[in-house]
Parts: C-alpha cells; sequence; structure tokens
C-alpha cells in the first residue's frame, strides 16, 4: 500500500466529522409542506364547528374568487396571536373559512368569542381527516384557494403582521 | 417586546399542542381481523409521525399520530392495500412521510452505497490475500 493510500481512512473520518458539525449548526428544515399546491382541494363535507353557524364542504371553495382556508383549534396557542392578524385581513375584505381541529363547538364559541370571529364559514375536523387529506401537518395553517378550488399557496404556522403583505399578494395572484 | 411575545408564543406552542379530546376510535384499537390488523401495524411502523418527525406512527403518542392510525386502520379495514394508504400520504406529505424509500434518483446513492462499500471490501481483502501468498 502507497503512504497516501494510508490517510484515506483518516480523511473519510474528518469529512464525515466535518458533515456532522455542518449540519448540527445549520438543522435541516422541518416545516413540512403540502404536496397539494397547484391542486384542487380534496371532497369534503363537514359538520359544522358552532352549532347554529354555517359549515364548510370544499364545493364552498369554488366561489368564483380567492379565499383563505384557515386550520385552526380553541386548543392552539399560535392561532390566539394569529386571531388579531386573521380579523385585519377580514376588515380588508378577504373571505376567510376555517377548519377547526379535534375541538368541541362550546371550545370553538368561546375562543371565537374571545378573540375575535373572521370566519364566514366553520367546519369541525374531529379527527384531522380533512387536515390530511390537505396535506396539512400542524395548526395553523393557511391555504389560498382559487375560485376554482386550487389551492395556490400555503401558509404553515400562524400569520403574523409582517405576513399580511404576502398573504395579500398570493390571494392577488390566485384572482 | 411584541415580536419578543410572539417568539415565546411560537416556542410554547410544542407543549400545549394537544386538544385532550379523546383519541380517534381505531387510534388505538385493533382490528377484529388479524391479517388486517398486521398488515395496518406493518404500515404504521414505516409511516413517520408529522409532529415528532423522528418517530413513527405506531411509536408517537401525539394526537395526530393517534389520527393517523386511524386513517390507517379504517383504510385497510375498507379494503386498501398498505401500498394505495402510502401512495395516498406521500402525494400530500411528499416521500418525507414513509420509512421505506423507493428507487428514485436521490435514493440512488442509498441503494448503490452498500453494494460500492462490498466491492470495495472484496478488493481490499482480494489484494490482501493475494499478498500473502508465499
Amino acid at each position: 500500500m502507497s503512504r497516501a493510500l494510508r490517510f484515506v481512512p483518516l480523511a473519510l473520518l474528518l469529512a464525515f466529522v466535518g458533515f456532522v458539525a455542518w449540519r448540527l449548526a445549520n438543522p435541516a428544515d422541518t416545516v413540512i409542506r403540502s404536496r397539494l399546491e397547484g391542486k384542487p382541494v380534496p371532497e369534503f363535507a363537514l359538520p359544522p364547528a358552532v352549532p347554529g353557524r354555517e359549515t364548510l364542504a370544499s364545493g364552498d371553495l369554488r366561489s368564483g374568487k380567492p379565499r383563505l382556508l384557515n386550520i385552526f383549534a380553541s386548543w392552539c396557542v399560535p392561532c390566539i396571536a394569529e386571531a388579531p392578524v386573521l380579523g385585519e385581513l377580514k376588515a380588508r375584505g378577504v373571505a376567510i373559512d376555517g377548519i377547526a381541529i379535534r375541538d368541541r363547538p362550546e371550545d370553538v364559541a368561546a375562543f371565537l368569542k374571545r378573540h375575535g370571529d373572521p370566519y364566514q364559514r366553520i367546519g369541525a375536523d374531529m379527527q384531522s381527516s380533512v387536515q390530511m387529506a390537505l396535506g396539512s401537518a400542524g395548526v395553523p395553517e393557511t391555504f389560498v384557494v382559487d375560485g376554482r378550488g386550487i389551492i395556490r399557496y400555503q401558509h404553515v404556522g400562524p400569520i403574523m403582521p409582517q405576513d399580511v403583505e404576502t398573504v395579500l399578494a398570493e390571494l392577488e395572484r390566485a384572482r | 417586546m411584541r415580536r419578543l411575545a410572539a417568539l415565546l408564543l411560537l416556542l410554547a406552542a410544542p407543549a400545549l399542542a394537544d386538544s385532550g379530546l379523546p383519541p380517534a376510535e381505531w387510534a388505538d384499537r385493533q382490528l377484529p381481523d388479524a391479517r388486517q390488523e398486521a398488515k395496518a401495524k406493518a404500515l404504521m411502523e414505516e409511516l413517520r409521525c408529522l409532529v415528532c418527525q423522528g418517530q413513527s406512527i405506531a411509536d408517537s403518542d401525539a394526537e395526530l399520530a393517534g389520527d393517523m392510525r386511524h386513517l390507517v386502520r379504517t383504510r385497510i379495514a375498507a379494503g386498501q392495500s398498505p401500498a394505495e394508504v402510502r401512495r395516498w400520504l406521500v402525494e400530500r406529505y411528499g416521500d418525507w412521510v414513509s420509512y421505506k424509500p423507493g428507487l428514485q434518483p436521490t435514493t440512488w446513492p442509498l441503494w448503490l452505497a452498500p453494494l460500492a462499500l462490498l466491492g470495495l471490501g472484496a478488493w481490499l481483502a482480494r489484494s490482501r490475500l493475494r499478498r500473502r501468498r508465499p
């Protein structure tokens, strides 16, 4: 074996340690995005999340103009931070529908009373089945759905004030 | 200050990300048909939990993992094959959700590395053995 070849294992080890150190310093992105962007909203029909309120079915999203589909829950803390921003979006003329994940009607009603109610319709997804059909991995998440019911954009996590312009731009693009 | 509060809220989310509602019907119950249950269980061990991300849905206590188990069991009970259920999830969440990688350009190294290492080992052993011969 030549002398140089002797150092190959050491070089491999150093390369491996270097890679591990680099990955530790730059962790991989753990956000799971839906693969349904550009595809139609899957068919669904949900029971109402609050008695007496209009509920949500996939057909309601083919309304001829873009809307937001917000996945939320009364037990979700970031949803509280998001609520006033959704209120502002509604005030700026955005149509918003909601899906409440694993939630009791009385809890949803109390949440809406306390943090504001920006929703036109709200459906209850007791077993996260519609959430999974949409490729959503958590609460809150928001989809921009165009007038033909095609998913055009997904926002993972709460919409914060600095995200409003992006969301409005995506709604405009979906027109 | 408000930014900090928002950031803290984001950090606080995982600790409170539970509805406290009872699990879905088939989240923690076995299917009455033992063969279907065996198929469902094998699939659950190969699907990644979307919340914990390092665990399979068979191992995870997250509520969404429970709902995923419910989805797997009800679909298997309805006659779908494990491959169909897996495909349905991969269509939505990407290959990431499955612990069983397919053979694609991005996974070639994964499948070829063992063969390449075996070949390298054989080559090293051969040159060694040859030298020892008197």
